[in-house]
C-alpha cells in the first residue's frame, strides 16, 4: 500500500516533535453483502475503506491523525498534525525496519472469485426451505456478508508487518405468527475464511434451525421471575464470559481501577474448574490473526488457570508501561481508530462431566440453549444477557421452551459460583465486540456449564 | 471540502446515468477531534478528516448500492460501477426507487455554529482537563475516572439525483463525556454522563459533573431489591431511552413487513390518554433538527401519538409508496448505508409537574439510573421487554436505598398503556430527542424472591 521509502520518511516526520514511538497504520477494506428480506433480494452492497493513521506516543500522551488520501504529502501532513498533538523530548530516531513474516489465515476460495449469482442462489434456498418449515413462518431475512481486510504496521522500533484477513458470515432470521404473537429465530454461522464456509455449513440445514426455533417460541411459556440455577448450554454461551470477565481482564481497564480484576494477579478468582483462554490463533474462528493492529503476532494467552488469576490482556501502549511485552490484543476497528486492549476468541476450557448428568443434577431451574447479546458493567462486573432459547428444567429434565428474557449477574460471582463444566465443547457464533464505541470481530465458546444461582427477568407473574 | 464542492461531485456521478437509469448519490467530508484525558493529562488527542460517498443506481425496479470512504476519482467510479453491477442481481420490486420532489418547502434551520472552527484545540483540551478535575474533586468518594473527553466535528452533506433532487447542509457538533467510578467495598460503582450541543460553548459541564458524580456515589452499598410491582420513575434522558425504543417500532419498514407490535393499529387507543408524541426535525430546539432527511426531501413534522391515539408511521419514499400515504420526510441515512425510515426530532408533550413532585406521587417506585442490555432485552417484533436496571428505590414518596442487578419486565404495548404521569421538565437532549419525565406503573420487577 505504501512503499518502504515514504514509511521511513513518514516516521521520521512523525518523531520530530521528540516523541517515543511513531506508527503508521494502513488499511484497505473491501466489503461485499447480499440481503434477502420479505421474499425478495433487496440489495447488494459493496464497501470499499482505505487509510493510514499516525500515531505518535510521548510518555502517556498519544498523537493521532488519519487520511483517505494516500499521497505522500497527506501522509506526511497526517505525521506533523499527530506529532503535534503531543510534546516531548525523547529525541528518537526511527530504527532500520525490518519486516516480520507472518502467515494470514489460509482462503481456500476467495469469496471475491464467486459470482454475486451464486451468492443470491444460497439465499433464496435458505429462505425457500425456512418458508416450508411450517405454515406459521411468515418472515424470512437471510444475509451474505464478505469482507478482506488487508492491513500494514509500521513503527519506529522497526517493526513491519502486513496481514489479510478474509471473513465470510451467512445468517437467516425466521418470524412465526401464532395465538402467542409473532417469535423470532435467528441462526448465524461465521469463519475467518473463504467461500469454503458452506463446505463447513449446510445452508438448508441452518435455515431450517432458525424456523425451528421461532416455532419452538410460539408455544413458549413466559420465562420466570427469580433467582435459579441455570444450565448454559456449549457455544453461544461463552458470550457471557468474554463479556463479564474477559472485559475486565483487559489492561487498560485494570489499570484505571475500571475492573473488577485489578490487582487480583495469582488470586483464586474462579472455582478451581475454571480455565479462561484468549486465542488470536484458533484457525477458521471469527477472532483468528495473524498479528494485530500494532503489528504484535497474534497469541493464545491462558488468563484464568484452574481457578487463578494468570495474565491480563496487553496492548503495546499499556505493555510499555509495565516494561512487558505486548500479549497481541491491541486491535482497532479501522485506520481511523487508535488501538485498545481488545479480546479475540476467549472461552473457558472443556472440563469432564456429561452433559446429561450436568442437567439430571438440577431440580428446578433453567436450560439457556442459546444466550444472545449482552452489556456489562465492567467496573462492577454487572452484566446483563438475554436468553434467546431457553427451557424449564423440572426434575432434572428439560421441559417446556421458555419466552425470551434476561439472565442477570454479577461477572466475578458467576465464576465463583460455577459448580459443573461439560466435556462437550463448542464455540458459539460470530460476534462483534464493542468498546468505547469501536466495534472488532471475536469468537466465544463454552462447554456446558451450571451456575449455582443467576437471577431471570422474566414477564411470568 | 464545503457543500458546494460536494454538490459538484455528486452531479458529475449523476450526469452519468445511462437511459431508464437513475442514480443517487450522497456524499460527505468532515474535519473532527477527539481528546481523551486521564489525570489531568491529555491521553490521546485525535485529528482526522472523514468522507464518505453512497451511490445508489436503480434500472428496471432493481437497486444496487455501493460505498466507499474516499473521494478519491478512482474510489468513487469503481462504486458507480460497482453500484450498477450489484443491480443486475436483486430482484425487482415496483415501489424501489429514489425520492420523487413532493413539493413541500425545507425549513431553514442553522446546523453550523461557529464555536467549533473558532475554539482553539488547547481551550478544548482545557475543558476535558476541567471536567475531569470537577468530576474528581466533586465528592471524596470518586475513586477514579475512566475516560473523559471532548469531541466535535464540522462537516458537509450533499445529496443529488437524478430525480431533481439536491439537497446540501453543513453542520457542527461538539460533545463532553466521563465515566465516573466509586470504590464500594470490593466493588466499583460507575457513573457515566454528556453533554452535545452544536458549539462547546453552548455544553453544560455543571450537569455532566452532577450527574456522572451523583450516579456513581448514589449507587454506593445497591443491593438486589425483592421481587415486587413498582413504578418505573424515567428522568428525560431515561424517559428519552424508553420512548426512543417504542418510536422506533412505527417506521415503515417494520410495518410493511409485519414486524411491528402496533402494525394495524392506527386510529386506537394504544398509549396512556397524556401520552402524545411527534417526530418534528422542523423545530430548532431540537439537535435532531434538520432541513432535509437522508433523500433530499423536507422534513416535517410526523404526529405518531395523540392522547395515546396512534395516527400513523414513518415512512421514507419506498416504504410511502407501499404503504400507499408517500414519504413523510423521515428517510435517515449516512453516505454509507441506504436510507431506511427513522427517527429525526422525537418529541413528546410535556404534563405537569417536577421529577421531584413525580417522585413524591409514588409508594414504591425506583428511579432509574442505567439501563442495560437494551438490545438483547428488548424484541422490537413481539414487544417482550426485560432490561436489567441500576437506580433509587423511592419509598412513600421518598427516594430510599441504591439498587442494583435486578431487571424489570413488560411489553412495549403494556408500557405505553401504563404510563401513569408526564413531567413539565421537558428537555432537549443531544440524541435529539425531547422528553420530559415519565413514570410507568405497574412494571414487574424481577429481584430476590419475597
Amino acid at each position: 500500500m505504501i512503499g518502504q521509502e515514504t514509511i521511513e520518511e513518514v516516521l521520521g516526520t512523525a518523531l520530530a516533535g521528540g516523541a517515543e514511538l511513531a506508527e503508521i497504520f494502513a488499511e484497505d477494506v473491501r466489503r461485499g453483502s447480499v440481503n434477502l428480506d420479505d421474499g425478495r433480494i433487496e440489495s447488494l452492497a459493496s464497501g470499499r475503506d482505505r487509510g493510514v493513521g499516525v500515531r505518535v506516543i510521548s510518555g502517556g500522551a498519544t498523537g493521532f491523525a488519519h487520511t483517505a488520501d494516500l499521497s505522500r504529502r497527506s501522509l506526511l501532513s497526517a505525521a506533523r498534525a499527530a506529532a503535534d498533538a503531543v510534546t516531548g523530548s525523547a529525541g528518537s530516531t526511527a530504527a532500520a525496519i525490518e519486516r516480520v513474516e507472518t502467515t494470514p489465515g489460509p482462503v481456500a476460495i476467495a469469496p471475491g472469485d464467486i459470482p454475486k449469482a451464486t451468492k443470491v442462489e444460497l439465499l433464496r434456498q435458505a429462505e425457500e426451505v425456512a418458508r416450508s418449515a411450517d405454515p406459521a413462518i411468515t418472515q424470512v431475512s437471510a444475509r451474505y456478508a464478505e469482507s478482506r481486510r488487508r492491513i500494514l504496521v509500521a513503527n519506529s522500533d522497526g517493526v513491519l508487518a502486513g496481514d489479510d484477513q478474509t471473513r465470510t458470515l451467512f445468517s437467516v432470521s425466521c418470524v412465526a405468527s401464532g395465538d402467542a404473537g409473532l417469535q423470532t429465530g435467528h441462526e448465524t454461522v461465521g469463519l475467518s475464511v473463504g467461500f469454503e464456509i458452506f463446505d463447513r455449513y449446510d445452508v438448508e440445514k441452518l435455515a431450517n434451525e432458525a424456523a425451528q426455533r421461532a416455532l419452538t417460541k410460539l408455544q413458549a411459556r413466559p420465562a420466570p421471575s427469580g433467582t435459579l440455577p441455570v444450565v448454559i448450554g456449549p457455544g453461544s454461551g461463552g458470550v457471557l464470559f468474554h463479556e463479564a470477565c474477559g472485559h475486565g481482564l483487559e489492561a487498560d481497564l485494570v489499570a484505571k481501577g475500571a475492573s473488577a480484576f485489578a490487582n487480583r494477579l495469582g488470586e483464586q478468582v474462579a472455582s478451581p474448574i475454571v480455565t479462561l483462554i484468549d486465542d488470536a490463533t484458533m484457525a477458521e474462528e471469527w477472532g483468528r490473526y495473524a498479528i494485530d493492529d500494532e503489528g504484535s503476532p497474534g497469541r493464545r494467552n491462558v488468563l484464568i488457570e484452574d481457578g487463578i488469576l494468570v495474565d491480563y490482556l496487553w496492548d503495546g501502549i499499556r505493555a510499555r508501561q509495565e516494561g512487558r511485552p505486548s500479549s497481541g490484543n491491541g486491535r482497532r476497528q479501522s485506520y481511523r481508530h487508535l488501538p485498545m486492549v481488545r479480546m479475540t476468541n476467549t472461552y473457558l476450557a472443556g472440563g469432564e462431566s456429561d452433559p446429561a448428568d450436568i442437567i439430571a443434577s438440577v431440580d428446578h431451574g433453567v436450560y439457556v440453549a442459546r444466550l444472545g447479546g449482552g452489556q456489562v458493567n465492567t467496573a462492577s462486573g454487572d452484566f446483563v444477557f438475554g436468553m434467546v432459547e431457553a427451557y424449564l428444567i423440572e426434575g432434572g429434565k428439560i421441559t417446556a421452551p421458555l419466552r425470551e428474557g434476561q439472565l442477570i449477574g454479577n461477572g466475578p460471582k458467576v465464576l465463583r459460583e460455577i459448580e459443573a463444566i461439560g466435556n462437550d465443547f463448542a464455540m458459539g457464533p460470530p460476534g462483534t465486540c464493542g468498546k468505547d464505541g469501536q466495534g472488532v470481530p471475536v469468537g466465544d465458546g463454552v462447554p456446558t456449564l451450571k451456575v449455582a444461582e443467576l437471577t431471570i427477568g422474566g414477564t411470568a407473574s | 471540502m464545503k457543500p458546494e464542492d460536494l454538490l459538484t461531485l455528486a452531479r458529475s456521478v449523476v450526469a452519468q446515468a445511462a437511459d431508464g437509469e437513475e442514480i443517487e448519490v450522497a456524499c460527505s467530508f468532515g474535519t473532527s477531534r477527539n481528546i481523551r484525558v486521564y489525570e489531568g493529562e491529555v491521553e490521546s488527542l485525535t485529528t482526522a478528516d472523514n468522507s464518505g460517498i453512497g451511490v445508489r443506481v436503480l434500472a428496471d425496479g432493481r437497486e444496487g448500492f455501493a460505498s466507499a470512504g474516499s473521494l478519491d476519482p478512482d474510489v468513487v467510479a469503481e462504486m458507480l460501477s460497482e453500484a450498477r453491477d450489484n443491480a443486475t442481481f436483486a430482484e425487482s420490486d415496483p415501489f424501489v426507487g429514489i425520492a420523487r420532489p413532493d413539493g413541500v418547502e425545507p425549513v431553514d434551520i442553522e446546523l453550523w455554529h461557529s464555536g467549533v472552527s473558532t475554539t482553539p484545540t488547547k481551550d478544548k483540551v482545557a475543558m476535558a482537563v476541567e471536567l475531569e478535575r470537577r468530576v474528581r474533586a466533586h465528592d471524596p468518594r470518586i475513586s477514579g475516572i475512566r475516560v473523559a473527553g471532548y469531541g466535535d466535528n464540522e462537516g458537509s452533506f450533499a445529496l443529488v439525483s437524478t430525480a431533481g433532487i439536491e439537497a446540501a447542509s453543513e453542520a457542527s457538533s461538539a460533545s463532553i463525556s466521563v465515566q465516573a467510578l466509586a470504590v464500594d467495598g470490593d466493588r466499583t460503582q460507575t457513573g457515566f454522563a454528556y453533554d452535545g450541543a452544536r458549539q462547546p460553548q453552548d455544553l453544560d459541564l455543571d450537569q455532566v459533573v452532577e450527574r456522572a458524580v451523583s450516579q456513581a456515589v448514589d449507587l454506593i452499598g445497591a443491593t438486589k431489591p425483592a421481587t415486587a410491582s413498582v413504578d418505573l420513575v424515567l428522568d428525560p434522558r431515561m424517559a428519552a431511552t424508553v420512548i426512543g425504543l417504542i418510536a422506533g417500532t412505527l417506521t415503515g419498514d417494520r410495518v410493511i413487513k409485519g414486524r411491528s407490535p402496533f402494525v394495524d393499529r392506527v386510529g386506537e387507543q394504544i398509549g396512556a390518554k397524556m401520552l402524545s408524541f411527534v417526530d418534528d426535525a422542523t423545530d430548532p430546539a431540537s439537535l435532531g433538527a434538520d432541513s432535509h432527511d437522508g433523500e433530499g426531501l423536507a422534513c416535517r413534522r410526523v404526529p405518531l401519538v395523540l392522547d395515546g391515539v396512534l395516527q400513523g408511521f414513518l415512512h421514507d419514499s419506498y416504504t410511502g409508496r407501499r404503504a400507499g400515504g408517500g414519504s413523510t420526510g423521515s428517510a435517515v441515512r449516512g453516505t454509507r448505508g441506504l436510507p431506511t425510515p427513522g427517527l429525526h426530532a422525537l418529541a413528546v408533550a410535556p404534563g405537569q409537574g417536577s421529577l421531584e413532585e413525580l417522585i413524591s406521587r409514588s409508594e414504591l417506585g425506583v428511579l432509574v439510573f442505567s439501563l442495560a442490555g437494551l438490545h438483547s432485552g428488548v424484541n422490537p417484533v413481539s414487544g417482550d421487554f426485560s432490561v436489567g436496571v441500576e437506580g433509587r428505590m423511592i419509598r412513600n414518596g421518598e427516594l430510599a436505598e441504591p439498587v442494583g442487578e435486578f431487571t424489570v419486565g413488560s411489553t412495549l404495548q403494556r408500557l405505553m398503556l401504563d404510563i401513569s404521569a408526564i413531567g413539565d421538565d421537558l428537555r432537549h437532549l443531544p440524541s435529539g430527542v425531547s422528553t420530559p419525565s415519565i413514570v410507568i406503573a405497574d412494571v414487574a420487577l424481577s429481584g430476590t424472591s419475597a
